[in-house]
Parts: C-alpha cells; sequence; structure tokens
C-alpha cells in the first residue's frame, strides 16, 4: 500500500480481508517515521500496533464496525491515557495524560488505531502552527510555508498522506484554516455536538472537536463515531438526529431538494482567490442550487469580538496551570508565590502570555462591562445576524480564510496581523454554528477553501452539499508533486 | 477605551496573572497589548443597547446533575504527574513558618 487512500477505502478492505489492520499500522507507522513536516508531537509506535492486533481480533470475533482497525491521529490536545498530551506546551511536555477525552473513548471502543499525536499552536492558540514548543509544522505544498493553525500537524499529517484522518479542535477556526491551507476537508460541528471532555481547554465557549479528511464522506464518517451525548461535559447536546446514524451505515444521503445558498457579501470584499469561490459558486449553480446575496452587517465586530471573548476564557482556564499537581515545575522555588510565577513564565510561550495578559486586561475591575459584556452583547447581534440569514437560506458559502498559506516567519512579528486570518472563521465560532472547509483551488500552486455554514445541528446540509460538489470536482483528491487520493483500495 | 494606550499597566497585569517578564520583554508584551487592546476597541463601536449578553453561543443554560460523587479514587494515578509529592500530598514551598 504505498498510495494515499480515504478512510472508505481502507475501511472496505479490512472488511473484504484484503488486508489486516497490523499490516496497515505498521505501514502508516513507518510513514510517519519518515516525515519530515514535523506532524507530529508523538508517536506510539508499540500502543498502535496492541490496538491493531486488538482490532484485528474484534474483525475476527464479527464484532467489527465501519471504523475498526483503521488507523488515525489525534490533535496533541486530546487526552490519552497513558501517552503523553502535551498540548504543544513546554508546560505539558511531560504530562501524561490519566484518562481518554470522551472522543478517544469513542474511538478506541469503534477499534481505531491511534498512531500518534500531532503538533499543534501551543494550547490551540495560533493560526499557523508557529506557536508550538515543539517547532513548526511545514505545509506539504511547500514546505518553507505553514500548514495553518491551530490543528496544523493535523492538517499537514493528511495533506502529506501520513493519515487518512486527524483529528482537530476548532475555537475560531483551528479545523478550517489550516484544512483550507493545506488542501483537505474539515469539518467543525455545532458547538456541544461532541463532547469536550478530556479537550484540553482553551475557550470553553467556543472550543469544539472536528475531524480533518480528504473528503465529505470520511468526515461524515468520522462525525458519527465522535458525536453524542456525554454526561461528563455540562455543555453536551442531547440529540437525537435520524441522519447521523443513517450517515455510518449508508453513508451521506442525496439532498433531496435544490438548496437557497446565501453568499454574505462582506466575506467577499478584497479575496486574493476570488475566482476559485466564484468557480465553486457556478458548480453549485448548475447543480441547481439558488444563490442569493445575504447580509451579516456584524461580520466587522466579529474579530476583536472573539479575541477578548477568547482571551477571557483562555485567561480563566490557564490560571489552573501552576506548577503543583501537573504541569511544569521551576527549579528549586523559595516561596509559593514564586514557584507560581517562574512554573506559568517558564513553561507558556509568547502567545499564550499574550492571551493571557489580554483576557486579565478585559476581566480587570472597571474594563469588565466595556469589554468582556460589550462582547457578549456583539456576540448576540453577531448571532442574530445568522439567525436571520437562515431565515431565507439553507446554508451560507464564503472563502474559508483571506490567503492562501503565508511563509513561515511573515506574520509571526505582528499578532494582531495574524489575527485577521480568523476573520471569516471567527463568526461561525461565536455563533457556535456547524462550519465545513472544502478545498476548492489553487492560486499559485497553494490550495484554498471554501466554507459552508449551516444552522445548528444541521451538519447534514454541509455533508450533502460537499459530497455533491465533490462528486462533480477532484480538488480533495489532489496531492502534492502530483499525488492523489484514491477511494478504492489499491494494493 | 480610548484611555486604553496610557491605562495598561503591565506590571500590574503580570501581577494578576501570576507572569514574570524580564524588563525588556515586558516592554514588549505591553506594546503587543496596546496593538491588540486597539484592535478590540474597535467594538465599541457597535450599538448594543437594549441587547443582552450571550454566553452560550446557542443560548441555552448548562445542565446540572445531581451532587452525587461519581469520580473513583485514583490518587496514585492522578499525583505521577505531579511534581512533588509525599505520603499522597502534594508538596510546595513552605507557606507558613
Amino acid at each position: 500500500m504505498t498510495t494515499t487512500m480515504t478512510l472508505r477505502a481502507m475501511s472496505d478492505a479490512l472488511a473484504a480481508n484484503k488486508v489486516s489492520s497490523q499490516e496497515l499500522t505498521q505501514e502508516h507507522l513507518q510513514r510517519l517515521h519518515a516525515d519530515n513536516l514535523n506532524c507530529f508531537i508523538t508517536v506510539a509506535d508499540e500502543r498502535a500496533m496492541e490496538q491493531a492486533r486488538a482490532a484485528d481480533e474484534m474483525r475476527q470475533q464479527g464484532n467489527a464496525q465501519a471504523l475498526t482497525g483503521i488507523p488515525i491521529a489525534h490533535k496533541d490536545i486530546f487526552c490519552t491515557d497513558g501517552l503523553t498530551t502535551t498540548c504543544g506546551s513546554r508546560m505539558l511536555a511531560n504530562f501524561t495524560a490519566p484518562y481518554n477525552a470522551h472522543v478517544v473513548d469513542l474511538l478506541d471502543h469503534a477499534g481505531v488505531v491511534t498512531l500518534g499525536k500531532t503538533n499543534m499552536d501551543e494550547f490551540a492558540m495560533g493560526s499557523s502552527n508557529e506557536n508550538s514548543h515543539f517547532g513548526a509544522v511545514g505545509n506539504p505544498w511547500d514546505a518553507q510555508r505553514v500548514p495553518g493553525g491551530s490543528s496544523g500537524g493535523s492538517a499537514a499529517a493528511v495533506a502529506a498522506g501520513l493519515v487518512a484522518c486527524a483529528t482537530g479542535t476548532d475555537t475560531g477556526g483551528s479545523i478550517r484554516q489550516p484544512a483550507a491551507l493545506c488542501g483537505i476537508t474539515g469539518l467543525k460541528p455545532t458547538y456541544g455536538r461532541i463532547s469536550r471532555y478530556g479537550m484540553i481547554a482553551f475557550a470553553s465557549s467556543l472550543d469544539q472537536a472536528g475531524p480533518m479528511t480528504a473528503d465529505a464522506e470520511d468526515a461524515a464518517l468520522m462525525l458519527s463515531a465522535m458525536a453524542g451525548f456525554d454526561s461528563k461535559d455540562s455543555t453536551s447536546a442531547q440529540r437525537d438526529d435520524n441522519w447521523l446514524r443513517q450517515i455510518a451505515e449508508h453513508g451521506i444521503a442525496d439532498l433531496d431538494r435544490p438548496l437557497t445558498i446565501g453568499l454574505p457579501k462582506e466575506y467577499y470584499q478584497d479575496l486574493a482567490h476570488g475566482e476559485a469561490i466564484e468557480a465553486v459558486q457556478r458548480t453549485l449553480a448548475e447543480q441547481g442550487h439558488k444563490l442569493v446575496e445575504v447580509s451579516l452587517p456584524h461580520t466587522h465586530a466579529a474579530i476583536p469580538t472573539y479575541y477578548v471573548i477568547a482571551g477571557a476564557e483562555a485567561s480563566t482556564n490557564l490560571s489552573r496551570y501552576d506548577g503543583v499537581r501537573f504541569g511544569h515545575r521551576c527549579e528549586e522555588p523559595d516561596s509559593l508565590d514564586d514557584l507560581y510565577r517562574r512554573s506559568r513564565s517558564e513553561g507558556f510561550g509568547a502567545e499564550v502570555k499574550r492571551r493571557i495578559l489580554t483576557g486579565t486586561y478585559t476581566l480587570s475591575v472597571g474594563y469588565f462591562d466595556a469589554y468582556y459584556i460589550k462582547a457578549q452583547r456583539i456576540r448576540r447581534l453577531i448571532s442574530n445576524d445568522f439567525n436571520s440569514a437562515f431565515a431565507d437560506v439553507d446554508v451560507l458559502l464564503t472563502p474559508t480564510s483571506p490567503t492562501p498559506a503565508f511563509k513561515k516567519g511573515q506574520l509571526s512579528e505582528d499578532p494582531v496581523a495574524m489575527y485577521q486570518q480568523d476573520l471569516y472563521t471567527v463568526p461561525t465560532s461565536l455563533a457556535g454554528l456547524p462550519a465545513l472547509s472544502m478545498p476548492c483551488g489553487f492560486v499559485d500552486g497553494l490550495p484554498v477553501g471554501a466554507q459552508l455554514i449551516a444552522p445548528a445541528f444541521r451538519e447534514d446540509l454541509l455533508l450533502g452539499v460537499a459530497a455533491q460538489y465533490q462528486q462533480h470536482t477532484d480538488w480533495h483528491l489532489q496531492r502534492p508533486r502530483g499525488q492523489r487520493v484514491s477511494t478504492e483500495w489499491l494494493a | 477605551m480610548s484611555d486604553a494606550k496610557t491605562s495598561i499597566n503591565i506590571d500590574h497585569l503580570a501581577n494578576l496573572a501570576r507572569l514574570n517578564f524580564e524588563p525588556e520583554a515586558a516592554e514588549h508584551a505591553r506594546q503587543d497589548l496596546e496593538k491588540i487592546i486597539a484592535m478590540i476597541d474597535a467594538m465599541q463601536a457597535v450599538d448594543t443597547d437594549g441587547i443582552a449578553p450571550l454566553s452560550h453561543p446557542l443560548d441555552s443554560s448548562q445542565r446540572l446533575r445531581k451532587d452525587v460523587a461519581t469520580e473513583v479514587e485514583q490518587r496514585d494515578k492522578f499525583q505521577a504527574n505531579a511534581p512533588s509529592t509525599a505520603e499522597g500530598y502534594y508538596l510546595v514551598p513552605r507557606v507558613v513558618d
């Protein structure tokens, strides 16, 4: 097996006994060890082979599910029992998670093999993966460029053909933007769709896990395995969506009618890749969908609002890192206060400290109403914008990011310029809505993405539109150096 | 907040956040924060009169559970990650003389 394949191709091959999980896993581990893009922080050889053996047994006993025996990778933000979980930080460089994230538990029980943990911006704070304590990640299309962030290692690993799927998390665009910059499909589900238990917290009212895959069909398969109510997450949604059950068995259903697709005019200004997104519009129109212009008038306020809310929640969440119970501790502290200060100052990187300071500032006495409460009021206006738009349209189509992959170092000295990368992804996060990024072309040899946004808990619409689009295009199958993803098993 | 630039006291903020900065790094952090606050201040132009704050993105409230212990005791496993422990306790520098 030298070709990159979809999850479904591997799933079918495993079901037909054309290959064993141990063979698949061995081959994947070899690829991971040859990776020169720094996609992985930890490769879990022994554990992976053990899981593969167990998966092969499950299959022999007739207990296999669609994902049983398939090797994937987890973003290093998900706690994995007995395996190092760093969150891209020196603070947690030696942290062995004592329990599994709910997502990890679900996938483990389905018989999925965990190959390792992918690189990421420290505590998921960044849009370029340059903020990792374990070094930057190269974009497979041009190693001098960033893969996006914060799930940069996951996106690069899928695009480089190291894995068919990696998990990611998205607080303000951390699944969608790297998916766009690496030319893969990334799904951020509705807030509450997937449990946050054991997913190291950045901004709790925004964080959401999701799959990063070659195409929408694989994303759907992963979603059906990752989603579900979890009593251990107090914001976990109790849903009973029939389509989610159907997807696991039958794949994505055809759309039952042509949709009305909104084009928010605020997202189409000064685009570097206008032609690619216009081509998506033409394809969708040819497929019978109706495209209409809509307005989301508070879009311009989304970045400031997001950075207030995310900073405030981050500064609160990261107060737990005190050098006492787990995480980095400084040498020879001379007092408890010295222990706190030096452990935190040594353990956190520059961007994390910026976010903590921003949150500390906006939550300070005298500023709380002017910043935090103000941001929460604008958050409602942004959410209302989407609600009004969805009264007239089924889904929205926008670019995923303002630019294709930029060069390493290009934006890293200017945090505010870096924050603008999140322009088209943060409004959806603030409103808790599901969104999907799919590859839609190239600009100067670099992939760009189109973003679909749906009302809450309507991931079926995103997946339906994306699957239909991907039946008529092959951007999602293209890989660097002329390689292609195969949707069929090629031994 | 038009007074944001003059009101950033990086030493005070660093103290609240329990972070240390060397003088040069403190100045760098102050300049970055100034830029971030200036960017954030664009919010102030948005009319939010009569708009209620939204804390949960889907405007739902948090589920409550019964006040019963569900965790099992795993002290040794959890303390395996601790930098310093003795007899089941976490050790820190002496607080009271």
